[in-house]
Parts: structure tokens; C-alpha cells; sequence
């Protein structure tokens, strides 16, 4: 048994990660415990930082470094890291970086939330850049993702953000402690150890020629694109026959999942749709869905916010409605039951 | 024939792009001379800040990894973290240090981070054109004080080193300039001092060395050396505010 915040941890340490900077926040603050112990215990660096805006420049001090890094925040946090995370990206430094997001905007609260997909899924710092989200939805997946994730940031050299809520964070469950996968990874060439033997390097964005700061976004874009290929994951549960699509993701989903189970009980054929990474977000699965089903409602804790991907990935072709409970608020898969058969009616699906 | 005078093996071959008179060019000077003489160009890094010498890393044959504007303590602590048996310093000016990186500095410094900090001080924002810095002095006209810095207004001239001097972190803080040749070879002497102090993993390291802006201060470089040593240096006392490894001599 494990929780959600260790589960992250335990992960991040057996993926080889050896230098933890953060900043306290609720409802994170288990996890930055968790590092100060794991830490010391692997001879890797925990230290608690002056600021989120010091830690996320702590976690690129590193990485240039070539050490695995990483960092966890929650949403207000998340948002002074924005102007690290635009540097990471730029300067293809890789990194990972968890938001477990809470109740906003402002101060907000600290119940479980998913108000920052926005901000996560389009880069969030400023500037034209990207990162990988992957949005888990139970302890067993927390721990998978971590570890993947540091093999993502190497992989592209890019930061890379696993977005949580609190729910996330305090469940325990079950898991199995898999094995870090085999990964060919591309050589760390870039990093500043001291040029000893090798000519000095140097990472930098300061790019003043615009021609070639053109070129350096073409070159993040086509990194980008590369993502987009390779990168998207998905869950599909009881689609094959699905008239109707419930599309959600993290927390919302586990809820949806439970709701799906409901009305598959009073004879509805729905289905549910699992976004595992938010970017790059699963188009082709999306647009899947209007090859059998009629309808699509999707479910978020905000006021709606991946609606937009899943229409532009529908492109119009199906109705995509939306239920969303912001602001923290933690529906029953009754709730959502209640909404998924109310649309069911209201469409005449049957 | 004996060669008395060369380029510093880590200065790379190109010409400084900093403007008549500026002190940047000698104080990069130094640091290359030092790094050669201490034998260090094979385990440093340099974090350059957001402004006149972000630029270093054309300058300095070393490894160089650019920063966000202030938050030069703060990737010198990962880089120095990761990394403890490199040599780590950053170079920063005083917006950088003493305003948009105050939280940065004065915590590395506490942490007792092993790094140098060599902050050059010339009482203006220099890159962005001339605006007030932390470190404008009272009266002192700039394009965002136009009138002259007025304490009721904008504050006083802030003077980080000295406070950075009273945390039990900071190993080695010394106040020095180039406004003349000796002055020039007590910075050298300041700087070797914080890089020892440094490797000597004794705690953290600051220099802060006062440096003419002819450019923003709208002066000839004579006149702006002139300023440098009679309204600057009266301003900022050249002086060693803690040196840890005399203390232990005492003792």
C-alpha cells in the first residue's frame, strides 16, 4: 500500500533521481517530506529552497548539471515556476515537475481541483513552447508515470510535468514497485561539468539574431511535433458498443469510470475515454469516437477547460457537452450517473 | 625575449562588446588571469546574469550556463549541489543581486553555499539603458529618477553586501573597485581570496566590486572614474566586512 504523494517519490528515486529542490504547499507537502528522507538515504540532494521560483532555477542548475531532477509544487506555486519552466524548455534542459493542483484561482483552497490544465497544456511560461503532461489516476499509475516521465524528459530534453490533484496525492492503494524500464536514451552532451578534456560549453536562450531565434523555435516545433507521434497515451473502458462517450481525465475520470459502471447497470451503452497525457493530447482517439458514438460529455473539475481539445479534436463532427464542478468540489459517480443519463434523454439516444 | 603580458588562456580571442570605460572588461579580465593561475578552467562554471554581461559566455573559455534575472544564487546552488567538487561563481550585476534576485542571494548566502559571487556594482541598471537601480545614490539622476533619487520617494541605496556580511553563511564579503590600477590589483586580491575561500569549502563568497558606467552616467570614462572613486566609493567604503579565514588565524 502506498500513497499517492510517496508513490511519486519512490518512483522519482528509483528512476535515478538525485536532486530534489521545493518549496512547501498544501496539499503536496508529503511528497517534499518523503524526498528529505529518500534523499539522504541515495546519497542525492534534498533541499528545501527560499522560494518555488528559487527551486524550479535550483532544478535547472542541476540538470544543466546532468543530474535527474525534479520538483512538486501545487497550483500557486506552479505558477511562480512559470518563468523556469519557459527556461527549462528553451534551453532543453530535461526536468520533471509535479502540480498537484488545488482549488483556485488566487489562494483558492486545498481541495482537489483541475483548474491549471489550461496553464499546463500550453506552456504556461511565456514564450513558444510546449511540455509533456501526463495526468495519472491512481497510485499504481503515479508510480509508472514518474518513472516514465524522467525517461520523456531525456528522451526530448524537455521539462515534463505530471499533473495530480489532491485527491491524487492522499489516496493509498495498492501497487506493484515495477522495475525502471530499458530505455535507450540519447547522450547527455550538453551538460556543464567543467570542460576538462572537451571544448567549454555553454546553455543559453539569449538567442539576439532573429533569424536564428526563428530557427530555434522551428527546431522546438518539429520536437514538439515528434511528441505528438510518439508520446500520446490513452484509456479506453467499454467504448466498443458506446452510443455515448464520457471523456475525462485523472481524479474526473475515477469518478466518471464509477458513473459509467452505473448507467452500463441500467442498460446505457457509455463508455469512457481516459486522457493519460493532457499534452500532447490523444486526438486520434478523440476523433475515434464519432466513428460509432453519437454523443460526447465531458467531465472536468473546472469550468471547463480540455472540452476545447476534445472539440478541436472532434472538429465539430459530434456534440460535445460539458459538466464540470470547479472550485475543489469532489462529485459522486451518482452525480455524474444522474448527468450522463439526463443527456441520454435529452438526445434521444435510445 | 621574456613575454610579460598575454591573453588569459580562458579569455576566448574575440573583443569585449561592453562600452568605452566600463569596468566589466577588466573585471572579466581578472577572473579569466585568476582562473588560469588557480588552475581552474577545467572544473568552473559561470552563471552570467540578465544583463551587460550575459554576454560572458563569448568571453569566457569555461563552461558557461545563462540565468533568468536574479536567479543566479539559485542555479549556482544546483549546479554547486549536483556538482560539489566544481568550482561555481556567478556574475552579477546590481539589479540582479540586490533587487529582482535579493531572495536568491541572501539565502544562498545563508545556506553558506559554496559559491562566489562576484557583483558588480555600478548604481544603474546598464543594459536596459539607464534605469534606477537598488544601488542608485540619493540624488543620483537616472532615465526612471529623473529628478534624482529621493530617499522619500524611491528609498535609500541598498547596501546587500553589507547585510549579506551578517549572515552566519558567508564566509568571505569584501568590498573593492577598479577605480585605479592598485585598486584594480586589490580586486584581483579580493577575488583570489573568495575563489580559495571557495575550494577551501569553507562557506559562501561575495565580492562586490564598485565599476564605472560611462554609457548610463552620461560622462566621459575619465569622468566616470573620477565619480566612480569620489561620490562612489564615499557611498560604498571600500572594506573586507568578514573574512572567516582570519578570524581562524586569531583564534
Amino acid at each position: 500500500m502506498m500513497k499517492g504523494t510517496d508513490a511519486i517519490g519512490e518512483a522519482a528515486v528509483q528512476a535515478g533521481c538525485r536532486c530534489y529542490f521545493g518549496y512547501p504547499i498544501t496539499p503536496q507537502n508529503e511528497l517534499p517530506e518523503y524526498m528529505s528522507k529518500r534523499m539522504d538515504e541515495v546519497g542525492g540532494v534534498f533541499l528545501q529552497g527560499e522560494s518555488e521560483i528559487a527551486s524550479i532555477n535550483m532544478v535547472l542548475g542541476a540538470a544543466a548539471a546532468g543530474v535527474r531532477a525534479m520538483t512538486s509544487s501545487s497550483s500557486p506555486g506552479i505558477s511562480l515556476k512559470q518563468e523556469g519552466l519557459s527556461f527549462l524548455a528553451s534551453l532543453e534542459l530535461p526536468a520533471v515537475i509535479v502540480n498537484i493542483n488545488r482549488g483556485g484561482p488566487g489562494l483558492g483552497n486545498i481541495a482537489p481541483s483541475q483548474g491549471d490544465y489550461y496553464q499546463a497544456t500550453r506552456g504556461g511560461g511565456h514564450g513558444d513552447y510546449r511540455m509533456p503532461v501526463y495526468a495519472p489516476a491512481g497510485v499504481q499509475e503515479l508510480y509508472d508515470i514518474t518513472m516514465k516521465a524522467f525517461d520523456v524528459a531525456d528522451m526530448y530534453r524537455t521539462p515534463v510535468m505530471i499533473l495530480g490533484d489532491g485527491m491524487m496525492g492522499q489516496i493509498v492503494e495498492p501497487i506493484v514497485r515495477h522495475k525502471r524500464p530499458d530505455v535507450e536514451l540519447p547522450p547527455k552532451d550538453y551538460i556543464l561539468d567543467g570542460c576538462e578534456g572537451r571544448p567549454s560549453r555553454i546553455v543559453k536562450s539569449l538567442i539576439l539574431d532573429v533569424r536564428l531565434m526563428e530557427e530555434h523555435n522551428w527546431k522546438l516545433k518539429r520536437k514538439y511535433d515528434l511528441m505528438k507521434k510518439e508520446l500520446p497515451m490513452h484509456e479506453e473502458f467499454m467504448t466498443s458498443d458506446a452510443k455515448m462517450i464520457v471523456v475525462a481525465y485523472g481524479t474526473a475520470a475515477r469518478i466518471a469510470k464509477g458513473a459509467v459502471k452505473r448507467v452500463r447497470s441500467n442498460g446505457l451503452p457509455v463508455g469512457l475515454i481516459r486522457p493519460i497525457t493532457l499534452w500532447p493530447f490523444p486526438d486520434e482517439a478523440i476523433a475515434n469516437i464519432t466513428k460509432k458514438a453519437k454523443a460526447v460529455l465531458v467531465f472536468e473539475m473546472s469550468t471547463g477547460q480540455m472540452v476545447d481539445d476534445v472539440r478541436l479534436a472532434t472538429n465539430g463532427r459530434i456534440d460535445c457537452e460539458f459538466y464540470g464542478r470547479p472550485g475543489g468540489v469532489v462529485a459522486a459517480p451518482q452525480e455524474i450517473a444522474r448527468i450522463i443519463e439526463r443527456h441520454w434523454l435529452q438526445k434521444e439516444l435510445s | 625575449m621574456k613575454k610579460v603580458f598575454s591573453r588569459p588562456k580562458c579569455l576566448k580571442p574575440a573583443p569585449f562588446h561592453y562600452c568605452p570605460g566600463c569596468g566589466h572588461s577588466i573585471i572579466h579580465r581578472l577572473v579569466a588571469e585568476l582562473i588560469d593561475e588557480m588552475g581552474l578552467q577545467g572544473k568552473a562554471i559561470c552563471i552570467p546574469p540578465a544583463g551587460c554581461a550575459v554576454l560572458a559566455y563569448n568571453y569566457f573559455d569555461i563552461d558557461v550556463c545563462e540565468s533568468a534575472h536574479g536567479r543566479g544564487c539559485a542555479i549556482a546552488t544546483g549546479f554547486k549541489r549536483a556538482l560539489p567538487d566544481r568550482f561555481v561563481f556567478t556574475y552579477q550585476g546590481d539589479g540582479d543581486m540586490a533587487a529582482i534576485g535579493t531572495a536568491e542571494t541572501i539565502h544562498a548566502a545563508n545556506r553558506g553555499e559554496l559559491i562566489t559571487s562576484i557583483f558588480v556594482n555600478n548604481a544603474v541598471y546598464g543594459m536596459t539603458g539607464g534605469q534606477m537601480a537598488p544601488t542608485t545614490m540619493l540624488g543620483q539622476k537616472t532615465t526612471t529618477s529623473p529628478f534624482g533619487r529621493r530617499s522619500k520617494v524611491e528609498g535609500y541605496p541598498l547596501k546587500i553586501t553589507d547585510l549579506i556580511a551578517q549572515l552566519d553563511g558567508a564566509a568571505y564579503v569584501a568590498r573593492t573597485s577598479v577605480g585605479t590600477p592598485a585598486k584594480i590589483l586589490a580586486t584581483k586580491k579580493a577575488l583570489k581570496k573568495a575563489f580559495e575561500v571557495q575550494l577551501e569549502g569553507l562557506g559562501y563568497t561575495l565580492v562586490e566590486v564598485l565599476s564605472p558606467c560611462p554609457t548610463n552616467w552620461k560622462m566621459t570614462p575619465v569622468d566616470a572614474f573620477k565619480y566612480l572613486q569620489e561620490r562612489m566609493e564615499k557611498e560604498y567604503p571600500l572594506q573586507v566586512f568578514k573574512d572567516i579565514t582570519a578570524q581562524k588565524k586569531e583564534d
